[in-house]
C-alpha cells in the first residue's frame, strides 16, 4: 500500500503558502477587492471554513497564538475543531482571550474588545460576492466590479423599504470599502459593522469554496451602504446579559422552558467570562447565591 | 556553466524564514510607511541586498515571472533567484509578477509594467526598488508624507537615493486606481511598502 | 440554571469514537479487507477514483471502507489526501487508439476493424437478484481471446479520415493543459479545463444534466460514436533524457459522441464531437460527461444558449459534489447569531403591525 504523507507545517505545502500569501498581499493593496486564489482542497468540508483555515495556515508561525471562535463562542464544536486542527499541524499556543491572540479566526461574529494594532482578523466567508443574490453570474458581477456599477445593490435595498418600511437586511450587510468596492463583511449581523471602521486590526477574509481572498488594511474606512431617508442602524437589544450584565454587546437568546421562558446572554463568550471576572453579575447569576457569591465585588 | 555564487544562499530555513519574511511584508502592506528589518542572512549576490533578497525567496516560484533592471540583469542576482525559486526570468514588463530593480534606477514610467485589468486589478506588477536608506526620523533624504488606508491620518518617512521620478509616476499611478503597481522599497535589510493606496505628498 | 455550553471537545471525541464503532459493525464478523473492495467493489473504487482524480485503486479503496460506503465521502477523503502530494509533471497525452481493450462498442457501424467487443457489462443481464450469490459458490473463469496484434482503431478515426467529423480541437501543439485544482477558476473556460471539471464532476449530476439534453434541453443529436474501456499506456517526457519513459498502466472508459453536423454554404457539413474520458470502468459517466460536453460548446459552434446543460458557468459551478456537499450540509453548523438578527427584526415588525391595527381600529393594515 502507498505510504501516507507526512504534512507540513500548518498542512499546506509551501507552494500553496506563496500563493496564498500573493494573494493575501494583492488584496490587502485593493481594500475589499476579491482576489480569485486556487483555494486546495482541506480535510475539512467546503463551506465549513476551508477558506479561513487556509488564510490563517499561511500566515501563521510558531509564535503565533490563536483564538478560533464561532458565534463569538471559542466552544462551538466547528470553532473546537478548527483550533484542534491548528494544534496538530502547526503546533501553535492557542487562547480563547482576544486580547492574547495574535490571529483569531471568526465565524459570523467580530470580538466586542477592541483589537490592537498588529493582530490579525481571519474571517471565514461562505459567499464572498456582495452582489451574488442580486445577479448569480459571476461574468456579471466582475464587471459591475470593474465599473464601480452599484446601482443594483441600492435598488434592492430600496425595495426591501417598500415593502417592509426598512432595510430588512439584519447579516452579512453590504458595506463600502475606502470608496470604492462594495464588499461582503461575511455573515456577521450588521451590529458588527460599525467595528470594522477604520479598525486597528488587518481584516483578512478566506472563501475557500467560491476561492477568492479579500482584505481590509487596518484604519480603513468602512461604510455600511444606506440611504439618507434610511440611515444605516444597528441592532440593540432592551435587556442586559443575564451572567455579566454588559449593555450594547450583542446576545444570544437562549430558550429556558416551553412556556415562554427565556434569556439573553453574550454571544462573546470570553468577553463575558472576562466581565464576570472583573465582578460584574447578571440577573440570572444574581439570584444563584452558589455562583452569585463568587463572582460578587 | 552557472556560477557557483547563484547556487549558495537561500533561506536555512525556509518553511520559518519565509513565513517571517511575508508576516513583515504582510505587516508592511497592511501599514504602509512602516519599516521592517529582515534580521537573518540569506546569501544572496550582489548588487541584491537582504531585504530584496528574502522578498524574492518568500514570494517567488515558477508562477511568477521575474523581471531585472539592467544592473541586476548583468550579474548572478537572475540565477541565484531561478536556482532558489524556480521563477523564470522574463524581459517583458508587462509579464512580470515581481520586479526588482537596483540603487540609482530612474524609471521613466510604471506604464509598462503588468497593471492589471479593471476586471483583475490584482494581475499586477509588484515592484522592489532599491534604495540607500529609509528612516522614519527627520535627517538626510527626501521626506514624503503618507496617507491612505492602513495609516491613522498621516505618517512621515525619509528616503534616500528615491528616484527624482518618484513622486510622478506614484501620482501616475494612483490615478489608475484600482489598477497600478505595488511597491516594495528595500535598503539593505530594510522594507517599507507602498501599496497603490497610498498617497504621497512630498 | 443556565448551563454554558461546555465540552465541545469531548462531545466531538465521543461522536469520533462512535462513528468507529458504528464502521466496524459486528465485532464477530471479520473485518472488509482492502484488497476485497478492491477486487469486489471495483466500480466503487473506480468512481471514487474518477470523481477525487487519483488513481490508486488501494487508498480508493481505504476511503470507500472509511468512509462506510458513502462514495462522496470517499472523494472528500481521496481528494483531501490529493492535495497534499508534490506534483512531478505532466505525463504525455494518453492515446487511447492503443488501448489495450475490453470492451469496445459503436453504435453507429454494425461492424468495423477489430469489432464489436462486449466487455465486462451488466447490459444483457436481467435484473434478477441472483440467489447463488448469497453463497461463495465458484466462478468460471472467463473466456478470452489472443490480444490483437495490431491497435483497434476510433471511430472517431474512420470518419475523421473522410472528412466527416470535425478536427480534434484547435490548442496548438505545445498547449499545457491547465489544472483547474492548481488555478483559479474563471469563465469562459477553455475547453480543457472543462473537460478536467467534468471528469471529476458528481456522476448523477453530469447523468441527470446529460439526460435533459436528450428530452430536448439543449438537443445535439447524439449517436456513440465508440466507447472504449480498457489499459492505456501511462508516458511522462524526462527532458534530461531526450524521451519518455512508461509510469505504467491505467484502466480510462471513453466515449467519442458523434453529435449533430454543422456546415454552410462554404463550410461542407461536418458532424460535431462530445468527449467523455474517465478513471476506471464508467460508461454511465463518460457518456454522461460527452453529452454535456457537446452541449457546452453551444457557443463555440453558434448555436442557442437556451437549456442548463449548455450554461457553462452554471454546469461546471455546480458540478463538483464535494463543493456541493459542503456547503449544503453546512446549513447545520450553528447560525444562531445571524438567526438572532433575524427574529429581532420579525418580533418588531410584527409588533409594529399589532401597535398600528390596535391604533387604527378599523382602519385596514398597510399591507
Amino acid at each position: 500500500m502507498t505510504e501516507l504523507a507526512s504534512y507540513n507545517f500548518a498542512y499546506l505545502d509551501e507552494q500553496t503558502k506563496r500563493m496564498i500569501r500573493r494573494a493575501i498581499l494583492k488584496a490587502i493593496a485593493i481594500p475589499g477587492y476579491q482576489v480569485p486564489f486556487a483555494s486546495r482542497e482541506m480535510p475539512m468540508p467546503y463551506g465549513w471554513g476551508t477558506g479561513g483555515v487556509q488564510v490563517t495556515a499561511s500566515i501563521i508561525g510558531p509564535d503565533d497564538v490563536l483564538k478560533v471562535i464561532d458565534q463569538g463562542a471559542d466552544d462551538t464544536t466547528n470553532a473546537v475543531s478548527i483550533r484542534a486542527f491548528f494544534q496538530k499541524v502547526a503546533d501553535v499556543a492557542v487562547t480563547t482571550h482576544t486580547q492574547d491572540a495574535t490571529i483569531i479566526q471568526t465565524r459570523h461574529r467580530i470580538p466586542e474588545q477592541t483589537l490592537r494594532e498588529g493582530q490579525v482578523l481571519v474571517y471565514q466567508v461562505p459567499i464572498p460576492e456582495p452582489l451574488r443574490f442580486l445577479e448569480p453570474r459571476e461574468t456579471e458581477t466582475r464587471k459591475m466590479h470593474a465599473l464601480e456599477e452599484y446601482g443594483l445593490m441600492h435598488v434592492k435595498l430600496y425595495e426591501d423599504i417598500a415593502r417592509h418600511g426598512r432595510i430588512s437586511t439584519t447579516y452579512a450587510y453590504p458595506v463600502k470599502v475606502a470608496s470604492r468596492y462594495v464588499m461582503d463583511p461575511s455573515p456577521t449581523p450588521k451590529f458588527d459593522n460599525p467595528k470594522m471602521h477604520m479598525y486597528e486590526a488587518l481584516q483578512l477574509f478566506g472563501a475557500g469554496r467560491e476561492k477568492r481572498i479579500y482584505a481590509v488594511p487596518p484604519y480603513t474606512e468602512v461604510v455600511s451602504l444606506d440611504f439618507e431617508d434610511h440611515p444605516f442602524e444597528i441592532q440593540t437589544f432592551s435587556q442586559n446579559c443575564a451572567l455579566c450584565n454588559a449593555h450594547g454587546v450583542y446576545l444570544d437568546e437562549v430558550v429556558l422552558d416551553d412556556k415562554g421562558g427565556r434569556m439573553f446572554v453574550c454571544s462573546d463568550t470570553d468577553n463575558c467570562e472576562d466581565r464576570r471576572a472583573h465582578g460584574h453579575v447578571g440577573e440570572m447569576l444574581a439570584q444563584d447565591p452558589p455562583l452569585g457569591k463568587e463572582a460578587a465585588e | 556553466m552557472i556560477d557557483s555564487e547563484a547556487l549558495s544562499g537561500g533561506f536555512t530555513h525556509p518553511v520559518f524564514q519565509s513565513q517571517s519574511a511575508f508576516r513583515m511584508l504582510m505587516d508592511g502592506m497592511a501599514r504602509p510607511g512602516t519599516i521592517q528589518t529582515v534580521a537573518t542572512d540569506v546569501g544572496q549576490p550582489e548588487p541584491l541586498r537582504t531585504a530584496a533578497g528574502a522578498i524574492a525567496l518568500t514570494l517567488c516560484d515558477h508562477e511568477t515571472p521575474v523581471w531585472l533592471s539592467a544592473g541586476l540583469g548583468k550579474s548572478v542576482v537572475g540565477e541565484w533567484i531561478g536556482f532558489h525559486t524556480g521563477a523564470p526570468l522574463t524581459r517583458e514588463k508587462a509579464e512580470a509578477r515581481f520586479a526588482f530593480l537596483e540603487p540609482g534606477i530612474t524609471p521613466a514610467s510604471f506604464g509598462l509594467f503588468a497593471l492589471g485589468s479593471q476586471e483583475y486589478p490584482d494581475r499586477s506588477t509588484t515592484l522592489v526598488l532599491e534604495v540607500a536608506a529609509l528612516r522614519l526620523e527627520a535627517g538626510s533624504g527626501q521626506k514624503l508624507t503618507l496617507s491612505g488606508p492602513g495609516i491613522l491620518q498621516s505618517r512621515e518617512i525619509w528616503i534616500d537615493g528615491l528616484p527624482d521620478s518618484f513622486s510622478r509616476l506614484w501620482i501616475d499611478n494612483r490615478a489608475l486606481f484600482p489598477r497600478g503597481v505595488d511597491v516594495i522599497l528595500t535598503a539593505g535589510r530594510d522594507l517599507l511598502c507602498l501599496p497603490r493606496t497610498t498617497k504621497i505628498a512630498a | 440554571m443556565y448551563v454554558a455550553v461546555k465540552g465541545g471537545e469531548a462531545a466531538i471525541n465521543n461522536a469520533h469514537r462512535l462513528l468507529a464503532d458504528r464502521r466496524r459493525g459486528d465485532r464477530s464478523l471479520p473485518s472488509l479487507t482492502i484488497e476485497q473492495i478492491v477486487e469486489q467493489l471495483g466500480l466503487a473504487v473506480d468512481r471514487v477514483m474518477a470523481e477525487a482524480s487519483l488513481y490508486d485503486p488501494a487508498l480508493a479503496a481505504l476511503a470507500v471502507r472509511q468512509s462506510r460506503g458513502d462514495m462522496i465521502e470517499a472523494i472528500f477523503l481521496l481528494r483531501a489526501y490529493r492535495t497534499t502530494l508534490p506534483r512531478f509533471g505532466a505525463s504525455v497525452p494518453v492515446d487511447t487508439a492503443g488501448m489495450q481493450v475490453e470492451r469496445r462498442v459503436s453504435a453507429t457501424y454494425k461492424d468495423l476493424p477489430g469489432g464489436q467487443l462486449l466487455g465486462p457489462t451488466f447490459d444483457y443481464t436481467h435484473r434478477l437478484l441472483d440467489p447463488s450469490l448469497l453463497e461463495d459458490l465458484p466462478v468460471d473463469e472467463p473466456a478470452r481471446r489472443p490480444a490483437p496484434d495490431e491497435d483497434i482503431m476510433r471511430v472517431s478515426d474512420i470518419l475523421a479520415h473522410e472528412g466527416l467529423i470535425e478536427s480534434d480541437g484547435e490548442f496548438p501543439d505545445d498547449h499545457e493543459a491547465g489544472d483547474i485544482t492548481r488555478e483559479p477558476m474563471e469563465f469562459p473556460m477553455p475547453r480543457d479545463l472543462r473537460l478536467q471539471a467534468l471528469a471529476r464532476g458528481d456522476e448523477g449530476f453530469l447523468l441527470a444534466l446529460a439526460y435533459s439534453t436528450q428530452r430536448g434541453f439543449g438537443r445535439n443529436h447524439p449517436f456513440v460514436g465508440e466507447i472504449r474501456i480498457g489499459e492505456v499506456e501511462l508516458e511522462m517526457d524526462v527532458p534530461e533524457m531526450g524521451f519518455s519513459v512508461s509510469l505504467g498502466r491505467i484502466k480510462v472508459t471513453e466515449c467519442q459522441m458523434v453529435n449533430q453536423f454543422k456546415g454552410s454554404a462554404k463550410a461542407p457539413p461536418q458532424f460535431t464531437r462530445g468527449y467523455g474520458l474517465v478513471f476506471g470502468q464508467s460508461e454511465r459517466k463518460a457518456m454522461s460527461m460527452s453529452l454535456v460536453d457537446r452541449a457546452l460548446r453551444a457557443e463555440e459552434l453558434g448555436e442557442d444558449i437556451t437549456a442548463p446543460a449548455q450554461d457553462e458557468e452554471f454546469v461546471i459551478s455546480h458540478s463538483d459534489n464535494v463543493q456541493a456537499t459542503g456547503f449544503v450540509e453546512h446549513l447545520k453548523l450553528p447560525h444562531y447569531v445571524d438567526f438572532q438578527a433575524e427574529l429581532a427584526l420579525v418580533r418588531r415588525m410584527r409588533a409594529e403591525i399589532a401597535t398600528r391595527n390596535n391604533d387604527g381600529g378599523m382602519q385596514e393594515a398597510a399591507e
